[in-house]
């Protein structure tokens, strides 16, 4: 390793932009100098500059669509596969996407959509119904292990499909007329077929690529990609680049030609870039340091806005003494919300009686249990734990907050102990677990009460309320309520909105006020930041979802600031 | 240059020149030094040591503190509602609302996001960080030593079995070690029935788990490094010398190997209790350390780390756990040179 | 010859390495594919552990892992589905090597120089300075260097980037981040070690040979006390060559680093066990070395 004579005392530190050292520390000379090379070597191949660095959270588990079930990747996706449907910008409603237009059947199961006639893949070749027809029964495809074929269960046979009960493709919902022609047909009325028309799992994804390549398909160059950018570089836990797409139907709206994304984890790492002018936006929730939010509130380039997203806790009502919803509704009462949000997560957050957010379309939700710790004492009195005697010690599960965002599942955790101690006068103790230990604590009923929160996947009761019926894997309460069940089949049913909207209520009220197998703590707001005098084109949305191609660096901006 | 070396030397030993090739057993008394019997002098040495005496004063009074502190709070809740208050304001898990207090007379280290006493809180936490410090220490020193010691003695094949076994150990991922360890002991213990009789000692195995598998990790290096050390020392001529006079391996392992690599040994154990501190707080961050509302150093060195931002410091959040850290460390360091200087089993010849 | 030995045990040795680690990720707690949000039926997650083969009995697995293996294959990512283990390693390895070297190099060049000071000026003021200075190294962690290093030089006076790994510039600070630590140590461990050497027999006797200090010093001395960092230099190096996590992250480096804890975390079975056998290959292969260089430093070594 070493060379053996010493000759020289070489006492000062060797200089690391020095190339050979000599005399003893010759390897060590090697290894500064091979490296530096090489390092050059990296810096020195040009890249021509973005018109925009967008910080994008931790980095993409895929970029296929199918696979795809998280919001920083379906950010990347959007931009480069589309669907029949697409986001407004302004308030992320489905508009037109690959399809022009389309009809809908009286009995709401029937959609038929006509496609533009101006489709091209971004190599060249038109996109066709069957494309369409190809892209969404890849999903159902047991080989493709797509977490999100749920989604295609609303196609009539869809579920048998996936489960292997059909094997004929032509038995499933959706067939193609012709070249310009797809059409849909639906178990039951979903009243938000369009949202999810426009959701990166049903995006029309190129089938000479994936058939040739398998599942290496995204590293091929070019991309064929039917949305507004292509794909051109992606390295993992580095960059990923995307170039305007000349062929896209509507390139001439596109804004930005260059667009790249980093993969970032840190909210301090992020807040850095951002204000040394290396990054134009940052808008992953997670990303934002909470100890600064009261002072960067106050500043006109940070964001607040709500979003679908709910921050409870569950029961696991198969434990005593949590299997009394009296026992339920007192540790929900004692609660003192208003603390959390002003004092802890800082953002504004809404505290939440209810589960499903304020503001979710087609939809009031109604209220819930509030603060009152008298009533919840006497509650737990009458169920048999007068001022907390001979309450069980229970336990708070909470997953630990690695992965960058900040610890604020444990500050929730710390203050919900104390207001149980202060007010019920019980010792619930905090147990914090490692994510994957964690998870499947939760699904395997081990614990006593659990944090957790929910983003809705589309802008509906639905996503958030289904959750809760008897044999949907994302309950993970043990609660079983023949009644909820019913009432969400039953509105799912409906074609007329004011009826569906109240059976949804009705089945809500089971959930926060009756039964309690989870307690709402708040409800999240989102926080993006970017300078709203240099970035155009970002406007604040229930599901945060932000178009690619119309966000835009304002012309009289200039080139980044650089400092 | 010269002159330096040679004060050195007679620092070290206060006998310049003479061999000290052999410890202890060879050689007859010849100074007023072996004359005394080696615990008194090497607490006359260690005496004048000054940075050593005044380290471990340091040490003295924070554990006197860390020990003491929990009994002043109990005292003091019972002596009326001014001592109550004073308890109750510095419970190291009592939150308030004053959030990120600075430093000042109710509070001398501040509050941190919670509006719980941050001086309160370094203290409790040094009960975890020390017991951590400590038993990875220990592990390091006894398994460490002995293994790398063994190993290097034996030399050939039990040597090579054994340094083998701590490359394996070295490689496999640690961090999925602790979860196992965790989880499926955790899950042993948890369906015990003499566990579920007192869930307080639950709490408890929870941590001791924690321990081992803190302290599992932290021998391996210096098992390599003692190894080292003896490969060296090995062929010189007292340990022939001892085999020769016919001594077994055990008394050449533990009278003449172990104390020639002892101020090694005290130097890199002095450097592992940092890591392995600062190992559990890692380990906290990922859900797998001590339990909050628990704190230790590293915990609460995480916590002030995020403070530390362009915009706005709350600089004891950060300033106060890392100093009493560093503070300890390098009280820890100065005594373990002080020690060895004391107890130099070459100045005995 | 013993050295040949060595050299063919290292494959019985990545073996046993691999087996122990492919048992442990899989008793841990929980699968890849767990999500806060379960799929819509269990069919799917079925479908996806069958896809991965995760449906088999486990020695089956091990044995389809050892057969990719044995074509230079360590299988794909679990987590990161468009990406093998390989690619992976292909692209995130050189950047670790690279950060690495630097840091040693730095973690050399300070801690070498400092480390001699400290024994070559024993009990005098450039011996406290270092000593205090390399201390301070080792006790405060790279996590707390870190942040401190960006909020001066990056933010407050503007002189290097905040992170990223794009130029040589932006190399500087995750170097000093990362390699003060190690410096600290070596410095350390030198320092005991030319004070140990200084008072063998053999320094005694170049000594009355009536040497200058100096040269006995740098000729002799070093040679042996040099001995303790070689043996750190094994792991250290493999540390260091692999990435570091907190580095990495906090600089937004696209290292390995980051992969050897979150692969864990997330359970991405190959990956783990890939980066395992990864380092231990390259720490086998270190430590080799550095027994190797036992014996060209001290002639006294000897392993048969």
């Amino acid at each position: 390793m070493f060379p053996t004579a010493p000759s020289s005392p070489r006492l000062e530190p060797s200089k690391r932009s020095e190339a050979g050292a000599p005399g003893r520390n010759l390897c060590c000379g090697l290894f500064l100098f091979l490296p530096l090379l090489c390092l050059l070597a990296t810096a020195c191949h040009p890249e021509p500059p973005p018109d925009l660095t967008i910080i994008n959270g931790l980095e993409p588990e895929s970029l296929d669509p199918a696979i795809i079930t998280g919001q920083a990747e379906m950010r990347i996706v959007q931009g480069l596969f589309e669907g029949l449907t697409r986001l407004d910008p302004k308030t992320a409603d489905p508009i037109p996407g690959l399809a022009e237009h389309w009809e809908i059947s009286p009995d709401q199961c029937t959609y038929t959509f006509h496609l533009r006639t101006n489709l091209l893949w971004s190599t060249g070749e038109p996109i066709t119904a069957a494309d369409v027809l190809y892209s969404w029964i890849r999903v159902l495809d047991p080989a493709t292990a797509s977490d999100y074929a749920g989604q295609l269960f609303h196609l009539k046979n869809g579920e048998a499909f996936y489960a292997g009960k059909i094997k004929n493709p032509d038995l499933l919902g959706i067939h193609a007329p012709d070249p310009f022609t797809v059409r849909v047909e639906l178990e039951e009325p979903t009243a938000f077929f369009l949202d999810l028309c426009a959701f990166s799992t049903l995006s029309v994804v190129p089938r000479q690529t994936i058939d040739r390549h398998g599942d290496a398909w995204l590293k091929t160059r070019p991309l064929p990609s039917s949305g507004p950018y292509e794909l051109t570089a992606w390295r993992i836990n580095d960059k990923i680049r995307l170039k305007k797409n000349p062929r896209y139907w509507d390139a001439a709206q596109t804004r930005s030609a260059i667009i790249d994304f980093l993969p970032v984890g840190s909210p301090n790492a992020a807040l850095n870039l951002y204000e040394r002018g290396q990054a134009d936006i940052v808008w992953d929730k997670e990303l934002v340091p909470t100890e600064l939010l009261d002072v960067l509130l106050k500043r006109p380039d940070f964001h607040p806005f709500n979003y679908l997203g709910t921050y409870f806790f569950r029961f696991n009502v198969t434990r005593p003494p949590y299997t009394d919803p009296r026992v339920r509704q007192a540790l929900a009462l004692a609660i003192d919300k208003q603390r959390l949000v002003q004092r802890i997560t800082r953002n504004g957050e809404p505290i939440a009686s209810h589960f499903v957010p304020d503001g979710t379309a087609r939809y009031t939700p109604p209220a819930g249990l509030g603060h009152d710790p008298a009533r919840a004492r006497k509650l737990l009195a009458e169920a048999g734990f007068p001022g907390g005697k001979g309450f069980p010690r229970g336990e708070y599960m909470f997953n630990a907050a690695a992965g960058g965002s900040a610890k604020m599942h444990e500050k929730i955790a710390v203050e919900l102990q104390q207001m149980w101690r202060d007010e019920l006068g019980i010792e619930i103790e905090l147990r914090q677990l490692e994510w994957k230990v964690y998870l499947s604590a939760q699904s395997q009923l081990d614990y006593d009460l659990t944090r957790s929160s929910w983003v809705g996947d589309y802008n509906d009761p639905n996503t958030f309320l289904e959750m809760f019926t008897s044999d949907n894997g994302n309950n993970r309460t043990g609660w079983k309520n023949a009644r909820y069940d019913g009432l969400i089949r039953s509105a799912n049913r409906q074609t007329d909105p004011a009826a569906r909207e109240k059976k949804f209520q009705e089945a809500e009220l089971l959930l926060v006020r009756d039964e309690l197998p989870i307690v709402p703590l708040f409800f999240n707001v989102g926080l993006n930041y970017y300078d709203p005098e240099k970035i155009q084109g970002i406007w604040p949305n229930m599901i945060d979802q932000h178009p690619l191609q119309f966000i835009r660096r304002k012309p009289e901006a200039g080139t980044r600031r650089q400092h | 240059m010269n002159e330096t070396a040679r004060s050195t030397h007679s620092h070290n030993n206060g006998l310049p020149g003479v061999a000290r090739s052999a410890p202890a057993t060879d050689a007859p008394a010849t100074t007023p030094d072996s004359l005394q019997s080696p615990g008194r002098r090497a607490w006359r040495r260690f005496k004048k040591n000054r940075p050593a005496l005044t380290s471990a004063g340091i040490l003295i009074v924070l554990l006197l503190s860390v020990a003491l502190w929990p009994v002043i709070l109990q005292l003091a809740a019972r002596l009326g509602p001014a001592g109550a208050a004073f308890a109750h304001i510095h419970n190291p898990d009592q939150l308030s609302d004053a959030q990120f207090a600075p430093p000042g007379p109710g509070h001398w280290c501040g509050t941190d996001g919670h509006g719980r006493d941050v001086f309160s809180r370094i203290l409790y936490g040094a009960q975890i960080s020390l017991l951590v410090g400590g038993v990875g220490a220990s592990v390091s020193l006894v398994i460490g030593v002995l293994w790398g010691a063994i190993a290097g003695l034996a030399g050939g094949r039990l040597d090579s079995v054994l340094m083998r076994i701590v490359d394996i150990l070295y490689s496999l991922p640690s961090i999925i070690f602790v979860i196992v360890l965790l989880t499926t002991t955790g899950q042993m213990l948890k369906a015990a029935s003499w566990v579920q009789e007192s869930p307080g000692l639950a709490k408890e195995l929870r941590l001791m788990l924690l321990f081992i598998g803190l302290g599992a990790v932290s021998w391996l290096t210096m098992a390599r490094i003692v190894r080292g050390q003896v490969l060296s020392l090995r062929t010189r001529g007292f340990v022939d010398a001892a085999r020769v006079l016919g001594a077994g391996p055990w008394h050449i392992l533990t009278r003449h190997i172990i104390p020639n690599v002892f101020s090694v040994v005290i130097v890199y154990l002095t450097l592992t209790v940092p890591g392995i501190i600062l190992y559990e707080s890692f380990l906290s961050y990922l859900g797998l350390g001590v339990q909050p509302p628990m704190a230790s150093w590293g915990s609460l060195i995480a916590e002030g780390v995020d403070q530390i931002n362009p915009i706005r410091i709350y600089w004891w959040l950060i300033a106060f756990p890392g100093g009493v850290l560093v503070i300890t460390l390098l009280a820890l360091n100065f005594l373990g040179d002080g020690l060895r200087d004391a107890w130099n089993v070459k100045g005995s010849a | 010859m013993y050295f040949l030995r060595r050299i063919a045990f290292t494959l019985p040795l990545l073996l046993i390495i691999s087996a122990l680690a492919f048992a442990m990720v899989h008793a841990a707690p929980g699968g890849p594919f767990d999500r806060e949000r379960v799929p819509a039926s269990p069919e799917i997650e079925r479908n996806l552990k069958a896809k991965y083969h995760l449906d088999e009995p486990l020695w089956r697995q091990y044995l389809r892992y050892l057969g990719d293996l044995a074509h230079g294959d360590f299988g794909p990512s679990l987590k990161y589905r468009n990406h093998t283990v390989n690619d992976v390693i292909a692209q995130a390895l050189p950047v670790s090597l690279l950060l690495g070297s630097l840091a040693l190099g730095f973690a050399l060049g300070i801690g070498l120089p400092a480390g001699y000071l400290g024994a070559a000026r024993q009990g005098q003021w450039q011996d406290f300075t270092s000593g205090f200075f390399s201390l301070l190294a080792v006790c405060v962690p790279g996590f707390v260097i870190a942040p401190l290093l960006v909020t001066l030089f990056a933010l407050k006076w503007r002189l290097l980037p905040v992170a990223l790994w794009e130029s040589p510039f932006h190399a500087i600070l995750p170097t000093v981040a990362l390699g003060l630590f190690y410096a600290g140590k070596v410095a350390r461990l030198l320092r005991e070690g030319m004070l140990n050497t200084m008072q063998s027999e053999f320094i005694t006797a170049a000594r009355a040979k009536g040497l200058g200090e100096n040269a006995i010093l740098l000729k002799h001395a070093f040679r042996l006390a040099i001995l303790p960092v070689v043996s750190y230099s094994g792991p250290m190096l493999a540390d260091l060559l692999t990435g570091s996590f907190v580095i990495e992250n906090f600089f937004q480096i696209p290292g390995l680093g980051v992969y050897f804890i979150n692969s864990s975390i997330n359970l991405d079975y190959p990956m783990t066990v890939g980066l395992a056998l990864l380092y231990a290959g390259l720490l086998i292969a270190l430590n080799l070395a550095v027994d190797f260089a036992y014996q060209l430093l001290d002639p006294r070594v000897k392993y048969e």
